[in-house]
């Protein structure tokens, strides 16, 4: 894929074009394009001088950095032990169900990433479920139901 | 700019004045937890109200940071804790924004909005009254939810920022003697004196030096330092100053995981505005000592919060820890002395130089001083964070501060310290909560993760899910930890589907002596406790399961299967709707049953029937 290199030019300017901030600089490309095309990391590699097994290790150690493209939400459901003790298996199983897809797959209409994490920091409110920021708190399987349809219908 | 004490307390009077001349202050939470709860939403329309009454010049509505009672947001307060309101805006916006234009206009307390107590009839006004609140020391978490952390004056019209000017006076190995006479330690996990370890740092050989806040955070279910990174990031900012000018470093780093998208964005315009006002930079208040902060996000790596893999992430690399023969505060990040603290612990920080260490000294025991800060959680009834001094017992925060079980259940476990640490149960509960006595007991402080759990969970499944989450974070460089913690996984995993051996548990207890003493890191090292604590204090249970392939609380869905009793069952019709797979049949007052070939045991029905008509065996 072709990528717009005056915006990761911006992106790798805007930290000095500092070697320490590699991390930072693939989240902020994963921000536009909702994950990390190989042809970004190369580039950048490229411009701070490092080799690109370097920057490719660093890409696939992080677990907040995808290089398959995602789909238009990225839905988050914790499983923290607070969410995991308050039903937050149950709520992957139906988010799975209800989307027809696995953890890590993306709907084949592109509209949902079903990922699971460990604590968003909201766990007196668990069982919790982040979609692209957004955050559900006490989700029961019947919510879920209610939150697909809203992502469904505003897109 | 501030340069002197002088400006700083001439910015603190004209804050002061400002606020004095508002006759209402209304404090909007808005922590992560109530934004999802739907704070911002409140905190636009109360101003549009008060806009169209007029009032904006006589009412100050701000938003804070986390109260610590998520669970109920949003909440807010009114003016000095007078009332407290919770659950805003639930119900009906609208509805819930004309109440409390009554109480903007002339005080009317609003019965529906208040905190209920367990017996649901009494109504506390003031957050003094609730047991939740009434019985913590706040030193740390003291102006989370009272201050709005975007706005600097705010800090330093509540004396924040007098420590550094303090400090900036005192000999550096002054300031790091007060630190190790108050007996402060490290609030991340391993509790180790903060003054000792400042002190080597500073005695180590090497230019520049560093000092780095550990924002990571990676116990799951714990929410600390999330709180006080978002509600007060200034407190963040001015111990590490202080620590910085002690240690003799110009240099900080605060490392925040990704996950925490809020606390990133308020310490970043906390560090803007302390640098607009001269207080981070150069030749802070005239002192000759410059500081600056820079903030490294992390990759949502458990690992990266152990120190070296920390370090060789805020270096750009990957987060592998190695080995500590060289320690830290030698040969750190790039190389060179570097100091790591907890948030916690650097917010600390401040209090000790502000109040003399002696203060800090006469809290708590004798070898865990001062407070700290535990996320609630789990089955308790109010879940969030409270404070409370060293050595108070389990029993009294889970049962006066927590108010005991949900849905009165019976107590079976809590677990302290994450995945390094263990379930403790009900038999301690009047152990004092301190560093030593929770190791003691096969369990860890960690950073204050409190995680309460009752007879419906299985303690074999809490083990196999610590387990899960270790196979999945392990770094996968040393063997020991990598295969070894996959292996135990495997076999609790076995267990909990009824395939576990006699010779299980054993097996368990020498894979996790292997790896205890093989493991590199700390990680590998204490990945064993969650379940050699479980074994200790439950080893009944994973005979059972082993034995009569049978799952006591219910919980590992190969073990357990739903059935409704016809006796019990009124057809109330309430289970049916909420069963996610839509097995549960039945007509209005008739007896309903599941259909088991279908259930996926998740539990549900269990949990909403409220005649005791489901059972599970
Ligand atoms: C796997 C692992 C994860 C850790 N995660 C954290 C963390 O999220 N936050 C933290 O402050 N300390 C964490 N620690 C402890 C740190 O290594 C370090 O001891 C601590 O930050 C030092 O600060 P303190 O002395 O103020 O506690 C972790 C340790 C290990 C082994
Ligand atoms: S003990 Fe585990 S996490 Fe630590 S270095 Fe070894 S493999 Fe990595
Ligand atoms: S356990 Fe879950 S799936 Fe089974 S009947 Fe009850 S609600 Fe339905
Ligand atoms: S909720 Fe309980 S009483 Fe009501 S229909 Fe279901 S099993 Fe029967
Ligand atoms: S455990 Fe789910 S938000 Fe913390
Ligand atoms: S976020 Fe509002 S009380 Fe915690």
């Amino acid at each position: 894929m072709e990528v717009d290199t005056a915006a990761i030019n911006t992106i790798i300017d805007k930290y000095g074009k500092d070697k320490s901030y590699l991390l930072a600089m693939f989240q902020d490309v994963q921000r536009q394009y909702r994950y990390l095309p190989k042809e970004a990391i190369q580039y950048i590699c490229d411009r701070l001088h490092i080799p690109f097994s370097k920057g490719y290790e660093v890409a696939t150690f992080y677990a907040s950095l995808s290089l398959t493209p995602r789909g238009r939400h990225t839905v988050h459901v914790c499983l923290g032990t607070a969410c995991h003790l308050r039903g937050g298996p149950n709520i992957l199983d139906t988010f799975e169900r209800e989307l027809n897809i696995k953890k890590g797959e993306t709907t084949e209409n592109g509209l949902f990433t079903l990922e699971s994490v460990n604590c968003l920091g909201a766990c007196a409110l668990a069982p919790l479920v982040r979609i692209d920021g957004q955050d559900y708190g006490k989700t029961t399987p019947g919510s879920v139901k209610k939150i697909i349809n809203e992502y469904g219908e505003s897109s | 700019m501030i340069a002197s004490i002088e400006q700083l307390d001439g910015m603190a009077a004209e804050y002061k004045q400002k606020t004095g001349a508002y006759s209402k202050i209304v404090k909007i939470c808005c922590g992560t937890g109530c934004i999802s709860s739907g704070a911002l939403r409140v905190y636009e329309k109360l101003n549009e109200a008060i806009a169209a009454e007029r009032l904006t010049d006589k009412v100050l509505v701000k938003k804070t940071g986390c109260h610590g009672l998520c669970e109920r947001g949003p909440i807010i307060v009114f003016g000095d804790d007078e009332i407290l309101y919770q659950t805003v805006g639930k119900r009906n916006l609208d509805d819930d924004i004309r109440l409390l234009l009554k109480t903007v206009k002339d005080g009317t307390v609003v019965e529906n909005l208040l905190y209920k107590g367990e017996d649901k009839t009494k109504r506390h006004v003031s957050p003094r009254d609730i047991p939740f609140y009434a019985g913590q020391t706040r030193v740390v978490l003291a102006l989370n939810g009272v201050l709005d952390p975007e706005d600097i004056g705010e800090y330093i019209s509540f004396g924040g920022y007098r420590a550094v000017h303090k400090a900036l006076q005192m000999d550096p190995v002054q300031i790091i003697e007060w630190i190790q006479k108050s007996g402060l330690r490290g609030r991340g996990g391993g509790g180790f004196l903060t003054g000792t370890k400042w002190r080597s740092c500073r005695d180590a050989s090497g230019e520049p030096r560093y000092v780095i806040a550990n924002g990571d955070e990676g116990d799951p279910g714990a929410f600390m330092d999330r709180s006080l990174m978002e509600g007060n990031p200034h407190a963040v900012i001015e111990g590490m100053i202080i620590g910085g000018y002690a240690i003799g470093s110009n240099h900080g780093f605060i490392y925040v995981r990704d996950e925490y998208p809020l606390a990133v964005h308020r310490l970043s315009i906390a560090i803007e505005k302390a640098k607009e006002q001269g207080l981070l930079g150069a030749n802070i208040f005239n002192s000759g000592f410059g500081f600056d902060i820079k903030i490294y996000r992390g990759g949502g790596a458990f690992v990266c919060g152990e120190s070296t893999a920390l370090m060789s992430s805020i270096e750009g690399k990957t987060g592998e820890p190695r080995a500590k023969y060289i320690h830290t505060v030698e040969k750190g990040l790039w190389d060179k002395p570097s100091n790591l603290n907890n948030v916690e612990t650097w917010a600390c920080v401040p209090h000790i130089i502000n109040r003399g260490w002696e203060w800090f000294d006469s809290i708590g025991t004798p070898q865990s001083k001062g407070t700290k800060v535990f996320s609630l959680v789990g089955k308790v009834k109010n879940t969030g964070l409270v404070e409370v001094p060293m050595g108070i017992t389990l029993n009294e925060i889970i049962f006066k501060l927590g108010g005991g079980i949900q849905g009165d259940k019976r107590f079976k476990a809590v677990q302290t310290g994450g995945p390094s640490g263990g379930c403790i149960p009900g038999e301690y509960l009047d152990m004092p909560v301190d560093f030593d006595s929770l190791t003691k007991l096969g369990s860890m402080m960690g950073s204050g993760g409190m995680i309460v759990m009752d007879e419906r969970d299985c303690m074999v499944d809490v083990a196999r899910y610590f387990l899960k989450f270790l196979v999945d974070e392990s770094c996968g460089k040393c063997t020991p930890c990598r295969e070894g913690v996959r292996r135990m996984f495997e076999i609790v995993d076995n267990i909990c589907k009824g395939n576990g051996l006699k010779g299980d548990v054993e097996h368990l207890e020498e894979l996790a002596r292997a790896i205890q003493l093989g493991s590199l890191c700390a990680l590998g090292q204490s990945a064993p406790n969650p379940v050699l604590s479980t074994i200790k204090y439950f080893r009944d249970e994973y005979n059972i399961h082993i034995e009569q392939k049978r799952c006591p609380a219910g919980v590992c869905k190969a073990l357990t299967t739903f059935t409704i009793d016809p006796e019990k069952c009124t057809g109330c019709m309430r289970c049916a709707p909420e069963c996610p797979v839509a097995c549960i049949s039945g007509e209005k007052k008739k007896v309903h049953t599941i259909d088991r070939s279908k259930c996926i045991k998740c539990g549900t029905c269990y949990d909403v029937c409220r005649f005791g008509a489901v059972k599970y065996e």
